[in-house]
């Protein structure tokens, strides 16, 4: 195990410092004027997408276990990496930094939320989870909740939520192929749906693994390089998430000066105290009962080694999350004052190849030929992959962000296509109407899947339809007020039944689309609370019903009781060896 | 099963439960807590300028939460030894 995990190293840290030379060889052919725009946008994305197509081919396979959970064999350190990369979705790296550049201080709510969840994970669901030893989260919810019925609301939920995470996934790429190649964004799409194939269709999760770790490796370097260089041209000091402090307070002196009364770091002045909170919650249960993360946790070689992997992951995704909030504070200070009162007819090229992607609006409403802050307005989906050229870095770097975006939305995309995909063929197919077909047959059936499903996502992603997004910011509550009381209640309490489960997922997640519809389309709230922390009403209805029912029924059959008892220690006191389950 | 397995496994859940409460108890202190107290942290300025109750939010919360799940971690792998049920 450890020799493998000194080989593992090697090989990736030779991956990284070629990737390093690669950026820098690139850089000195940009310096030299070897090489254009478009020629280093061109170059970047066939290499990367290069690198994970390699990848995938090497990890073909013809053995289920391979396919679907990676042969339990990826070592906790490198599952970390994978999921870090599997999470950290579009969103993250695209709109994160945006939505805090846009939202000031309320935006923390989605940096706490995002990581939080991960400690409820290490704590209550991902080791248990992985005791079980099942392919999906269906396949925990069918075998603790006996019946049809919660397996089929399970499958549904699971394709539901993944669905449309999927498709935000691809838009995320074709946003970002679409402005750095110059391909049209319908026709975008397509290609990174290729992208998205020919990393999980041969190998399925374990290839999806490997090109994670690659795709973290790339969008890691690819968002604190930038934010290193910023820090060191207005600190001074290159490392950004120490030195963003002064960042801050200049910001606030600037602001103050230019007569902004909304300021950047100013708290709840978008957002009431309460949906601050709200957030933070329904995050943090929502993201430990995401299926395409809990998955991830199934492919290491056993109890003890999941544990860990949840503290890796959390850490290379921390890497990420505490830098982002200092990209948005560099990125404001830069619009502040290179930006803000420059005439409008000087600016540079940047300007204008963004406002036709019309995610940047300018119009000098007051006629004076500067730019006001009121006036130039940023998309929250444009402040990350702008910035290097706002603050006036090589193009290098902007191709460099720009694949590290490319790599972001693929890995996640890759996890939710193989969350959907597996629904289908494993927990449709295989457990409801086909139970005795042939290993080579339930591969195919699943092939078959991921190409259907992702065609699908790329056809819908093309249509830009302005309800995915919503859908996302919505998944987090619906995940929260469904699958996580049930799955933690599941293992920590024997006593919960079927008919209790059944009764509080129906009524969290009713609760929760109830205050959706009816405040998006009245634009009216209790407490401030907006649609995207609805689960706060739906979750507690769902564990009090979930409980209330159970107790009001018979207790669950003893061999599930037995079950629930077995989840709870990674081996038992007269086994040999950890049994590894699954079928 | 025997009487003394079932003691057993009995007690090592118990120390798991606890373990897991304590460690959830400072998960929410740094979360939510830091949330309902940001007005009153952000009056303290700490390292390079930053409001402290911006600063738990940008970097102490994802910083504890990493150590509380390392914790956890090894902490499980010496209970589940003393208990004879580790891997």
């Amino acid at each position: 195990m450890l020799g493998q995990i000194d080989r593992l190293g090697r090989i990736w840290g030779m991956y990284t410092m070629a990737f390093g030379v690669f950026v820098v060889l690139l850089w000195l052919a940009e310096y030299v004027g070897l090489i254009g725009q478009r020629g280093i946008a061109w170059t970047f994305m066939i290499l990367t997408i290069g690198i994970y197509a390699t990848i995938g081919i090497m990890s073909r396979t013809g053995n289920l276990d391979e396919y679907y959970v990676a042969g339990r064999a990826v070592p906790g350190i490198f599952n970390g990496m994978a999921t870090a990369s599997d999470w950290m979705s579009a969103a993250s790296y695209i709109s994160l930094a945006g939505t805090l550049y846009v939202l000031g201080m309320e935006g923390l709510s989605y940096t706490v939320g995002w990581t939080g969840g991960y400690v409820l994970l290490a704590m209550f669901l991902a080791p248990y989870i992985r005791k079980l030893g099942a392919y999906t989260i269906p396949d925990f919810v069918g075998v603790r909740y006996p019946g049809t019925f919660p397996r089929v609301v399970a499958v549904i939920a699971a394709i539901i939520v993944s669905g449309t995470y999927l498709v935000a996934q691809v838009s995320g790429v074709g946003i970002i192929m679409s402005r750095f190649l110059g391909l049209d964004f319908r026709i975008a799409c397509f290609v990174g749906l290729l992208g998205i194939l020919v990393c999980s269709m041969l190998g399925g999760m374990k290839a999806v693994t490997w090109t994670q770790v690659a795709q973290y490796i790339i969008l890691i370097v690819a968002f604190i390089l930038p934010t290193v260089f910023v820090s060191a041209k207005i600190t001074g000091v290159p490392i950004p998430q120490l030195m963003y402090g002064q960042a801050l307070t200049d910001v606030a002196a600037t602001e103050a000066a230019l007569g902004i009364d909304k300021g950047y770091f100013t708290p709840f002045n978008d957002w009431t105290q309460s949906q601050f909170l709200a957030l933070i919650i329904c995050l943090m249960c929502g993201t430990a009962g995401l299926p395409h993360v809990i998955v991830r946790f199934y492919t290491t070689p056993n109890v003890r080694e999941t544990r860990f992997s949840v503290g890796w992951a959390l850490f290379f995704i921390g890497l990420m999350y505490i830098t982002i909030p200092a990209y948005a504070a560099f990125a404001r200070w830069e619009v502040l004052h290179n930006v803000v009162g420059q005439a409008i007819d000087s600016l540079p090229s940047w300007v204008d190849a963004w406002t036709k992607t019309g995610l940047l609006t300018l119009n000098d409403a007051n006629g004076n030929g500067l730019v006001e802050y009121a006036e130039f307005g940023l998309n929250s989906d444009l402040v990350v992959l702008a910035m290097p050229e706002i603050a006036g870095l090589p193009y290098v770097v902007a191709g460099l962000v720009a694949a590290g975006g490319l790599a972001a939305a693929l890995s996640t995309a890759d996890g939710l296509l193989m969350v959907v995909a597996t629904a289908i063929s494993h927990d449709i197919y295989f457990k409801l109407i086909n139970k005795s077909a042939s290993d080579r047959v339930r591969l195919t059936i699943s092939r078959v899947m991921l190409v259907t499903v992702a065609a699908i996502a790329a056809w819908v992603a093309s249509l830009r339809l302005s309800i995915i997004s919503d859908i996302v910011a919505w998944a987090f509550s619906l995940a929260a007020a469904s699958f996580f009381p049930i799955l933690v209640m599941g293992i920590f309490w024997k006593r919960i039944n079927t008919a209790g489960a059944i009764t509080g997922m129906a009524f969290g997640l009713l609760t929760t689309l109830g205050y959706i519809i009816w405040s998006s389309v009245t634009g009216q709230t209790i407490g401030g609370i907006l649609p995207n922390a609805a689960g706060i009403f739906g979750m507690p209805l769902n564990f009090l019903l979930t409980i209330v029912i159970s107790l009001a029924t018979a207790p669950p059959k003893q061999e599930i009781q037995a079950l629930v008892e077995r989840l709870r220690f990674p081996k038992h006191l007269h086994d040999a060896a950890a049994p590894a389950t699954g079928d | 099963m025997s009487p003394k397995d079932a003691e057993r496994y009995e007690q090592h859940f118990r120390a798991n439960l606890g373990l897991s409460l304590k460690l959830l108890l400072i998960w929410a202190l740094v979360s939510v807590g830091a949330g309902a107290a940001y007005l009153w942290l952000d009056q303290f300025q700490i390292l390079t300028g930053f409001p402290l109750g911006y600063y738990m939010g940008a970097q102490g919360a994802q910083i504890t939460f990493v150590i509380l799940i390392f914790i956890y971690a090894f902490r499980m792998r010496t209970i589940d030894q003393k208990y004879g049920v580790d891997e």
